[in-house]
């Protein structure tokens, strides 16, 4: 299957949303450009079934350490958080970057792989991206409302280490107990986010090839 | 993988959009357990009603190393089981079975497996109204509001009516449960002996409806709890019968009228279970002859 007909469709354009095509932008060297145009899915179909069936069985099972490396993306993302997107998001998904991943590079290859539209506004991105401190706190994102908790953001926080010690975690999808190497300050707000349940947001946090999940319904307490 | 699949069709049939979209709804589904997540159904090569909410879930998780199986009412050999099994043959190339134990991905019409089922199994549920209250409440934009409320006295009224009027709860398939102590769910017109499998299984389990634009999900060992009262206990019922072929005591039975003179029999609905429970009977009577 060639790349043309997986290329997604033109999101529509604004000040801060490249279009589709790298070269259209002024701020893209020759080298980043060639870096957008590569680290797709080798096959679209059969590469983001076994990534969605490895996101799927993390979200269901949190604390479970899956990998993904099916995509990659520039700098700084992670091949686990290319893949992911790569996966999930496409025109209709606004998309969050917080300043960590904000880069050229990056803008560029999430335009012409996925066309999702760039926003600015927390509030109303489906996916956000980013490392947890340039995020600035899960709380800003939308959690959904009272009729429909479901719209809400899902946040993919790019971590430098993922291990099963650490902070607790109990409820749907844990047998008795898990344990995910978040750090310690986290916690107030991973806690107030559960707290909000059936609202909320879900979160994947993303470490090179490693990726693990935290749904809103998972209760997190300290190790 | 065949050449069919690779030439004629998108693995899994849908196109790539399309399972992006199931997708996210099936993570948001796990993440909200019980919850109803609207998603844009498509229209599937068969009827409503067929499972066109079930197939839709299924190829949205699909691999091509998945062993498939595919059960209607408990049996692998009737015409809507067939049919979608070959359906994902020929549009995924994967591997089918019949058998419970070896399957990965497993899409059920109305009965859960009897064999207890593994950490390493999705099923796959096809509901036909996933909105438990519906037949109470017709008003989609008052059950949403009494789901977001926690308001479920209705549905305990209904169960009391059934005892007034019948002296137990006589509601026996698509009985209502609460799934994470929160949202009150339609587990499908399972039959309420099946409800207790529901609860903590180690098998992540889906629930896919086509025509109503639904799908919700149980992750595994989550609680799920029958609704009942404290002097009316759940009760998970069955016909007080011996399977006719196997034998089998503690098993779902289907209820099979023979000829014209009322001559019936009792059958396991479960055509795996059955088998290969009488294999072991002719292999533990072997070694006993």
């Amino acid at each position: 299957m060639s790349k043309a007909l997986n290329a997604p469709p033109t999101s529509a354009p604004s000040a801060t949303t490249p279009t589709a095509f790298p070269a259209a932008s002024p701020t893209t060297s020759p080298t980043a450009s060639l870096d957008a145009l590569s680290g797709g899915f080798a096959d679209a179909s059969f590469d983001s079934a076994h990534a969605f069936r490895t996101l799927l069985d993390v979200m269901a099972r949190p604390g479970l350490i899956g990998r993904l490396m099916q995509a990659k993306a520039p700098a700084p993302a992670s091949p686990s958080l290319a893949t992911a997107l790569l996966t999930l998001c496409d025109g209709t998904t606004p998309l969050f970057l917080a300043p960590s991943h904000a880069t050229p590079a990056l803008k560029d290859w999430i335009a012409f792989h996925m066309g999702a539209p760039l926003t600015a506004d927390p509030a109303e991105a489906v996916f956000a991206v980013g490392s947890w401190d340039s995020l600035g706190g899960i709380e800003r994102f939308a959690v959904g409302s009272d009729d429909y908790p479901d719209r809400s953001t899902t946040v993919l926080v790019e971590t430098d280490w993922l291990a099963n010690e650490g902070l607790r975690l109990t409820g749907p999808g844990i047998a008795t107990s898990a344990f995910l190497n978040l750090p310690q300050s986290w916690l107030p707000a991973l806690q107030s986010n559960h707290a909000l349940y059936p609202q909320g947001v879900d979160c994947f946090f993303c470490c090179e090839e490693a990726i693990a999940a935290l749904p809103r319904s998972t209760r997190v307490e300290a190790g | 993988m065949s050449a069919l699949v690779r030439e004629h069709y998108n693995f899994a049939y849908l196109d790539e959009h399309t399972k992006r979209m199931i997708r996210r709804a099936l993570l948001k589904g796990v993440a909200i357990p019980g919850y109803q997540v609207p998603f844009a159904s498509r229209e599937m090569p068969m009827p409503y009603g067929w499972g066109t909410g079930g197939v839709q879930v299924s190829a949205a998780c699909m691999v091509p190393e998945d062993r498939v199986k595919v059960i209607d009412q408990g049996a692998d050999d009737t015409t809507n089981a067939i049919s979608i099994r070959k359906f994902f043959e020929r549009t995924a190339g994967v591997t089918v079975t019949e058998r419970t134990k070896e399957a990965t991905l497993i899409q059920t019409r109305h009965r859960i497996p009897e064999q207890p089922l593994s950490e390493d199994q999705i099923l796959v549920y096809q509901v036909p109204i996933p909105e438990p209250l519906r037949f109470l409440e017709p008003r989609e934009t008052e059950t949403r509001k009494m789901h977001a409320l926690s308001e479920y006295g209705l549905m305990h009224v209904k169960l009391y009516e059934d005892i007034s009027q019948h002296g137990e709860i006589a509601t026996s398939y698509a009985y209502p449960a609460e799934v994470n102590g929160r949202h009150v769910f339609d587990p499908s017109p399972i039959p309420k002996f099946d409800n207790p499998k529901l609860d903590n299984s180690p098998a992540l389990q889906l629930f896919g409806a086509g025509r109503e634009q639904r799908i919700y999900a149980v992750p595994p060992y989550t609680r799920v709890r029958s609704l009942d009262f404290e002097d009316y206990p759940f009760v998970a019922a069955r016909a007080e019968h011996r399977c006719a072929l196997c034998g089998s005591t503690h098993t779902y039975l289907d209820e099979v009228i023979i000829d014209d003179e009322g001559g019936r029999m009792f059958v396991c609905s479960d055509t795996d279970y059955c088998n290969e429970q009488q294999r072991a009977n002719a292999e533990a009577e072997r070694d006993a002859g």
